[in-house]
């Protein structure tokens, strides 16, 4: 700012040396500031958030301290309030989420990469991503009148049949369950999962895949040695990405998880998250603890993502950093 | 732009505009949300008072109401004590109209035969102590229908809302035990079930899982085709639910001349009385601060109870105030006061 003034009171002196360089920096110290205010108004943003959610969730971070995410009790009438079925519910339909989603947009992604005509490469990525622009009510009326109903007249006795063995697929088949809302969400991340990785694949060398296949690779292996871990730091962006979206996501899976504040071993069972319950019970919530509750829980919800967020950039990390160890040792 | 244009644009901001005088705001509860619109566009085209409502939900129109933020509330539950001194004590509960809740199943076998429930089984049933069909305590209520033997699946609403508070609160009348361990509130700790988002999610879980039973707003019911069951009142009678039977349960509740309307209508006395209706009210200041626009509430209220207003929810399937709280609305409109003082009538 003084350089300025002083640019100005002696305009003679510096200006017939670099005019239109001096111009330039006049301007551009407008832009990086206006920039800057830009990339610091998302950190405040941030920080009110927190700061509002706590301030909000006060009174009953008072009350319940950490017991809030460790109890189970969930009763509005009573004012007791312990959300730990909500967080379970939260991390398992998530978990089921992408144990479905991720292998089928891998696997989508490598075909539109790898093996498929050219022909149909753009239609079949354009009706996948045409999928993330459903808004996520429609997903969950979808889910109510066609997706539970094949579920419990199907896909769940099969299920049961098969696998019936293992406690996750054991008990009472109701149609609302941790597994349909998982199966939905698994539809909602598939586009974002998909078309990450696809880019990511699509950035890979060619140089990479000619090596491969010059070594006597066949294409199934040039692929598997070679293009997806060279791209698995992406890949696994393109992961949390699906994740992230899973974590939060309200509307679909309030409509089809069952709403019970309950832990199961039993993906038949019902469940419940975080972000459903706040959407369920906060227009109706008339007593001051239970809408302190309900911010801790959306406070709980985010400590839950940072976290989540933290250990997976943690992971491409070590993982990025594996991939160049990985190659030298090819 | 000139200074006097940024003036006058400023003036214009600042000052309220002429039709501000004109205007009301409300928030609150979304079951009567249909009906409220009904009147205030009515009430619009006849009288050029425009009413903005908010169905944001009870307990959000209570908190709005109590920070000053809107004219008026709305909620289908009463506030309790501690929300009424939130207020100073400055808050007149208004019934509009009346809601009822209805217990809707799916069960094949039965045919067309209407089941018929009361109090103390729909306790067992929402207790979890009843999990089959034929369990005995339905079949002692219903002789002749052939009951199945299969599981009993509970539904309830998953959202807070007005319905499941008037469940409960005819849950609570007859179980010491339903009582202390669930009480009643917009949303409780159910013991059973699956929940589901609104009368939809409810109906639509209810359909799809045979055995189910759930209970839905009355309205919804009706303009849905679900099938409900009887329920057996104070006096002995099983009562299907019917816009009639709701309005005959508010007539026979005995309000007294003083009441603050905060009555709960739940098994209420009379032979004719559905048991599981409630009223729903607007909330509305005893002494408002802004006397044109306390003036202008007063007038709404007033054309509210008048037979061309109540007809409108009939139309629009809500059951109507009966003539005798009609008639005492009617006397307690003119006790509301604005700055202290009372409000012209016109």
């Amino acid at each position: 700012m003084t350089a300025l003034s002083e640019r100005e009171l002696t305009p003679d002196a510096a200006a017939p040396a670099k005019p239109s360089l001096e111009r330039g920096s006049y301007s551009d110290q407008i832009f990086k500031g206006l920039l800057t205010l830009a990339a610091l108004a998302i950190p405040l943003l941030l920080c009110f958030l927190v700061y509002e959610l706590w301030s909000g969730a006060r009174l009953a971070i008072g009350k319940f301290g950490f017991d809030f995410v460790t109890t189970s009790t969930w009763d509005p009438v009573t004012e007791e309030f312990g959300a730990f079925p909500l967080i379970f519910g939260t991390l398992i339909s998530s978990l089921v989420a992408l144990v479905i989603a991720v292998p089928l947009s891998l696997g989508v992604a490598i075909y539109l990469t790898e093996f498929a005509p050219k022909a149909i490469r753009q239609p079949v990525a354009f009706l996948l991503s045409l999928l993330a622009a459903i808004p996520s009510v429609v997903y969950g009326l979808w889910g109510i009148f066609v997706l539970i109903p094949i579920l419990r007249k199907s896909v769940f006795p099969l299920l049961r049949d098969v696998f019936g063995f293992l406690p996750l697929f054991q008990g009472a088949i109701y149609g609302p369950s941790m597994l349909a809302a998982g199966i939905i969400l698994s539809i909602m991340v598939m586009p974002y999962v998909m078309s990450v990785s696809r880019e990511v694949l699509m950035a890979v060398p060619n140089t990479q895949r000619e090596a491969s296949l010059a070594l006597g690779a066949t294409r199934w292996e040039a692929v598997i040695t070679t293009v997806v871990p060279y791209a698995r730091s992406g890949i696994i962006g393109a992961v949390i990405l699906g994740l992230g979206r899973a974590l939060g996501e309200t509307m679909a899976v309030t409509m089809l998880i069952g709403n019970r504040h309950e832990i199961a071993a039993s993906l038949f069972a019902p469940g419940y998250t975080m972000a459903a319950a706040i959407a369920n019970e906060f227009s109706e919530a008339v007593g001051d603890m239970h809408l302190s509750a309900l911010a801790y829980v959306a406070f709980v919800l985010f400590v839950v993502t940072v976290v989540v967020n933290a250990g997976a950039r943690l992971l491409i990390w070590r993982v990025a950093r594996g991939s160049g160890i990985g190659s030298k040792a090819l | 732009m000139t200074t006097k244009t940024l003036l006058v644009a400023g003036a214009m901001l600042l000052a309220p505009p002429l039709a501000g005088a004109q205007t009301l705001t409300g928030a609150g509860a979304t079951f009567p949300n249909p009906i409220y619109t009904k009147w205030f566009d009515a009430y619009n085209k006849k009288t050029s008072v425009q009413i903005n409502y908010q169905s944001i939900g009870s307990g959000g129109g209570i908190r709005q109401f109590t920070e000053g933020t809107v004219d008026f509330g709305a909620t289908d539950g009463p506030m309790n004590e501690s929300q009424i001194a939130a207020t100073n004590a400055n808050v007149l509960h208004v019934p509009t109209v009346m809601g009822a809740v209805v217990v809707t199943y799916n069960l094949p076998g039965v045919g067309d035969t209407k089941l018929k429930f009361d109090g103390n089984t729909l306790v067992d049933i929402f207790m979890g102590r009843i999990t089959k069909w034929n369990d005995k305590r339905i079949a002692a209520l219903n002789p002749g229908a052939k009951l199945p033997d299969i599981d009993l699946i509970v539904v309830h609403r998953s959202d807070g809302s007005g319905t499941t508070y008037v469940f409960t609160d005819y849950l609570n009348k007859f179980s010491r035990e339903w009582k202390d361990k669930v009480g009643y509130a917009t949303s409780v700790n159910w013991p059973v079930g699956l929940g589901g988002k609104g009368n939809e999610g409810v109906t639509q879980q209810v359909k799809q899982v045979e055995g189910a039973v759930g209970y839905v707003e009355l309205i919804y019911a009706i303009s849905n085709k679900l099938p409900y069951g009887a329920i057996k009142n104070a006096e002995g009678k099983f009562v299907e639910p019917s816009l009639e039977s709701v309005t005959a349960a508010a007539a026979s509740a005995k309000l007294t001349k003083n009441t603050d309307f905060r009555v709960s209508i739940t098994n209420a006395p009379g032979a004719a009385s559905y048991p599981i209706s409630s009223f729903t009210w607007l909330l509305v200041p005893k002494d408002a601060k802004n006397p044109a626009k306390a003036k202008l509430l007063k007038d709404f209220l007033t054309w509210m109870i008048t037979p061309e207003a109540q007809v409108m929810a009939n139309d629009l399937h809500y059951a109507s105030l009966p003539k005798e709280v009609v008639g005492l609305i009617e006397a307690r409109l003119p006790t509301l006061k604005a700055g202290g003082k009372s409000i012209a009538s016109n």
